[in-house]
């Protein structure tokens, strides 16, 4: 009976991931306890936060895949519709209409899209697998564009590059043409180019996202404002130095240098603690998490897992590159969390639910292979 | 694009796997870059780092800037700052408010004011936030309080800058005043992405200049890097970046002029609006009554603004720009104006005045009972003859009255440098379309176009609209945009800047109906309705008297001494001299003041008499000219 129900537990999981994902929650508990001062209930809420996460992971993973791409289509409608009812009912703060009230607590409709999209672009793709043709790519391009304008209108402009990246990740894997992957990656760099020259950038960006870019590649120009962030946190890092300055020990930390060490700036509390040595294992540690994802999608038995599990792979590394880029003062403040670190539930449990799809596309796997 | 289709599970699966390495390929790259950025700071530059945080745990503390000063052309300072120092609570760091407070009044003088100003700011800040509860010690009292600071946990002695307006109630409109800053403000200031300027600064600019000015007036916060020790106390200073001090501004204002027409007010009410129309300028701006803007600077307390915000007379609103009336007469010239541009029939037709015009069965009345038998345009202007004016109305039509009118900035803001100008309302039969939900209210009666050439019915204006007209009119057509500010004074390098006076719009009227159009109202100050005020002036004017009807009395003989002060018509008049090359143009209203000569008019000429030839009034209010029996000319019962 016991063996039974363990079985039936276990079925589902993959252990590799479900052992990345737990070394993880481990590092994040304790440094949480660093950054928040030892403060002890805060890392209860976040125990917490993870084992409703895990139930998440596993509720998810036992979903079919048969199943996923019968939500694909709903799941993104639906999205759709909660963005357009954002612009219309939604609540705004801090200028940004990003909310919807339901009543017993507020959603924001464009993290669902972080899943729902891809999850409709690779069923899309999956319909047409054996006469893929540039149309399909056209109408995928459209799929994507349509919730990253809404996004991009409330306005939260992280938020939208991270949906439209995850939407992107479905077309380059089902085999978008190299010519324009050429060509969107000189655009890109043009479009770098231009938003790091602020006469250049003032002209497609809100002027605080330009200054936001400004103050990124020169923080003493406003040390108290936008520059803070990034000066507090490079000083933290680099002051880690090779091996850290230990657990609990980051002075830059606990002096109260660091805004929002606990949520998006957890990373500059590692790097004070645990130095280059600890940050190197981070790096591995998610690239471990990253090639088991993309594993799973080349043993994926359909279209759809490949397309969906090589999305989520990818969207974990672009979670992880752009906090710790922005935190090191590579990239410019945008409000993305470390991936399953930063404190913040609703992050958590969105990438969790990503691990679960991956999870339920490695159990549909073939048996046979080749 | 991709055209090729994939014909078979292999190849697709082959294709796959080679996005799946150059996925791999591109996370590799990407986290190398990230490693190379931690060796970077974490080895190349650690030793600079651990400086900066092991050795030295560097703080960074905001100076803020000192604020610019306000003076008016001549050099008055109308706001500057100065020194005191307060006695600050922070509410989270004292165990019993109360038991402190009473205990503080042993040691400075605290007033019942002073309690609840206090209250107030608690109420709008948050408990950790230090706020004042006496400002301005006496050195006695700093000394007081020094020698007995550790008797008072969490309450602080601070040397502040504080601004003061040397001139109280004069101007209080134009200037306006700084406060606290709000949670609004720092929301504001927020989205505006410059909040973090605003550091270690408690006040922001809440009306008027201070307000409209407030990022040239405010400065650059400067920072002082300190080091603290692991208690987070700050042990030295290690460099400092000075702030910015905020710009100087000088006003086109003419404070003694500005003053000499509020006593003029007296206990009236009403504004007035002077413009040098030549750079649009402000000379004067004047809103009664006024307030004390020193009352706001640390705080109100309470029932202070509770008797502002409730009085009857409405001290805070800012009639010269929030004000809105109907124009009465003086709208005819600017009317007469567009007749002339239409070259409509009547402007050179001489027609009969029976003291009343018929329409759809409507009587509309004169002013001038009896009429005046016959009256051509170029006299309409002076003698204000309702009867013409309604024919000529008539003729003009309501789409080119709105057209014409819609020109000068009638029913648009004219983008003066204050904050909270309102665009008055220009009727038209679009605007009633829009103005009204009733279906029966939505259409415009050709009966309602009468009214409107006499400057009654819908239309309301602000007098700075009418003296931004006036100014227009005088300057023949080439408009500038109002402004109260007329250079800028960066205080480090005496830099200036001017607040160019560009042209900002050029009207097509023709100058021959220009100049007829003010000999007509040159005419209003010879001949006309103006003439007793204007009398023995050494210089020559154009002017126009106006009455805006508060109360209409259907039929009845109109008696302002039987009907309430506050129900009695308002007293316009705009004007403009030396009328061939005008230096100043203006429009003034008194509130409740009866014929447009009759209360308006007096202040005019005070201020053209000031302006012009430098004579001040002896006394304030002047008896003869605004006693009601010097209106009329001989013979003539004008109302307007």
């Amino acid at each position: 009976m016991i063996s039974y129900l363990w079985e039936r537990i276990k079925r589902p999981i993959d252990p590799a991931l479900f052992c990345f994902i737990l070394v993880i929650f481990a590092l994040s508990a304790g440094l949480l306890y660093s950054a928040s001062n030892r403060d002890l209930d805060r890392v209860t809420d976040k125990v917490v936060f993870m084992g409703i996460s895990l139930g998440v992971l596993w509720f998810v993973a036992n979903i079919q895949q048969r199943t996923l791409m019968q939500l694909a289509l709903p799941a993104y409608v639906g999205g759709v519709i909660l963005l357009i009812a954002v612009e219309f009912f939604g609540i705004t703060s801090h200028g940004a209409t990003r909310w919807l009230n339901i009543g017993i607590t507020r959603i924001q409709p464009s993290e669902i899209m972080r899943i729902a999209l891809p999850l409709m672009v690779a069923w899309f793709f999956n319909q047409y697998q054996n006469s893929l043709n540039w149309r399909h790519f056209l109408i995928a391009t459209l799929i994507i564009l349509v919730p990253v304008a809404l996004i991009l209108k409330q306005p939260d402009l992280g938020t939208s590059l991270l949906v439209a990246s995850s939407g992107f990740y479905i077309l380059f894997f089902a085999g978008l043409s190299w010519r324009i992957l050429a060509v969107m990656a000189v655009a890109i760099a043009i479009g770098a180019y231009t938003v790091t020259h602020w006469d250049l950038c003032i002209n497609i960006l809100h002027e605080y996202q330009c200054r936001r870019i400004a103050t990124m590649l020169n923080p003493m120009e406003d040390p108290l404002g936008a520059g803070y962030h990034i000066i507090q946190g490079t000083i933290a890092i680099g002051s880690g130095g090779l091996l850290g300055k230990g657990w609990l020990a980051g002075t830059q930390t606990h002096l109260d240098f660091i805004p929002e060490r606990t949520t998006d700036f957890i990373f500059a509390v590692y790097g004070e603690e645990f130095g280059l040595v600890g940050n190197i294992v981070l790096l591995i540690i998610y690239l471990a998490v990253i090639f088991r994802g993309l594993m799973i999608a080349n043993n994926a038995s359909t279209l759809f897992g490949r397309l969906l599990a090589g999305a989520i792979s990818m969207n974990f590394f672009t979670y992880a590159l752009v906090n710790m880029g922005m935190v090191t003062g590579m990239l410019p403040v945008v409000g993305v969390p470390l991936p399953l670190i930063s404190y913040g539930g609703t992050s958590m449990v969105s990438i969790l639910a990503g691990f679960g799809i991956l999870m339920s596309i490695q159990r549909d796997r073939p048996l046979m292979k080749g | 694009m991709n055209k090729k289709v994939v014909l078979n599970q292999k190849g697709e699966r082959f294709a796959f796997q080679i996005r799946l390495i150059v996925a791999v390929l591109f996370i590799l790259t990407m986290f190398g870059v990230l490693l190379g950025r931690f060796v970077w700071l974490q080895v190349a530059e650690h030793n600079r780092y651990l400086t900066l945080a092991e050795q030295n745990r560097i703080s960074l503390v905001p100076i803020p800037p000192s604020r610019g000063i306000i003076r008016d052309r001549n050099g008055v300072v109308l706001a500057h700052n100065f020194s005191a120092y307060t006695l600050e609570i922070t509410p989270s760091k004292v165990a019993d408010l109360e038991d402190t407070i009473a205990r503080l009044k042993g040691v400075v003088d605290i007033t019942q004011k002073d309690r609840r100003r206090f209250k107030k700011l608690q109420d709008e800040t948050k408990d950790f936030e230090t706020l004042p509860i006496r400002t301005r010690l006496s050195d006695e009292e700093v000394a007081r309080f020094a020698s007995q600071s550790y008797l008072f946990p969490g309450v602080e002695l601070k040397a502040r800058l504080f601004r003061h307006y040397p001139m109280g109630e004069v101007g209080s409109h134009l200037t306006g005043y700084i406060g606290r800053i709000n949670d609004r403000d720092i929301k504001d200031l927020e989205e505006k992405g410059i909040y973090a300027n605003y550091r270690g600064t408690d006040y922001i600019g809440k009306l008027g200049i201070e307000s409209s000015y407030e990022e040239q007036l405010h400065g650059k916060t400067g920072f002082e890097k300190v080091e603290i020790d692991s208690g987070g106390r700050a042990v030295r200073t290690l460099s400092r970046t000075p702030p910015k001090s905020g710009q100087d501004l000088t006003l086109s204002i003419d404070i003694r002029l500005q003053e000499m027409v509020e006593k003029q007010f007296g206990n009236r009410r009403g504004a007035l609006v002077a413009i040098d129309p030549r750079t649009g300028g402000i000379l004067a701006l004047v809103s009664k009554p006024g307030f004390d803007p020193n009352l706001f600077v640390d705080g109100i307390d309470p029932v202070s603004w509770n008797e502002l915000n409730t009085s009857i007379d409405k001290p805070l609103l800012n009639r010269a720009i929030r004000g809105e009336y109907p124009p009465g007469s003086t709208y005819k010239p600017f009317i007469a104006l567009g007749a002339l541009e239409y070259k409509l029939p009547i402007v050179n037709q001489t027609i009969s005045d029976p003291g009343y015009f018929m329409y759809g069965g409507h009587r509309f009345n004169d002013s001038k009972k009896g009429g005046y038998g016959s009256m051509s345009f170029d006299r309409s202007i002076a003698l204000s003859s309702d009867t013409y004016f309604y024919q000529l109305a008539v003729q003009m039509g309501i789409d080119k009255i709105a057209g014409f009118m819609s020109t000068m900035d009638f029913g648009n803001k004219t983008g003066v440098d204050l904050p909270g100008e309102r665009p008055g309302i220009l009727p038209s039969p679009e605007w009633k379309k829009q103005r009204f939900k009733n279906p029966a209210q939505k259409k415009w009666f050709s009966g309602e176009t009468v009214s409107i050439g006499i400057g009654q019915g819908y239309n309301s204006f602000t007098p700075m609209q009418m003296a931004h007209a006036t100014a227009t009119l005088a300057n023949r057509g080439v408009a500038f945009k109002p402004h109260a500010v007329a250079t800028l004074t960066d205080p480090s390098t005496g830099k200036m800047t001017l607040v160019e006076p560009k042209p900002n719009k050029t009207m097509d009227w023709k100058p021959e109906n220009i100049e007829r159009i003010i000999r007509g109202m040159e005419g209003v100050m010879t001949i006309g309705t103006g003439a007793n005020v204007f009398r023995g002036a050494e210089y020559v004017s154009a002017g126009k008297t106006g009455t805006a009807q508060v109360y209409s009395l259907k039929g009845a003989k109109y008696n302002a001494n039987a009907i309430k002060e506050r129900l009695r018509d308002h007293s316009w008049f705009i004007a403009f001299a030396p009328s061939d090359k005008p230096t100043i143009a203006l429009a003034v209203i008194v509130e409740n003041g009866g014929f447009g000569a009759q209360a308006a008019a007096p202040i005019a000429r005070k201020v053209l008499d000031f302006y012009l030839l430098g004579k001040m009034p002896a006394d304030p209010i002047d008896k003869t000219a605004s006693g009601a029996s010097a209106i009329a000319p001989a013979g003539d019962v004008v109302r307007d």
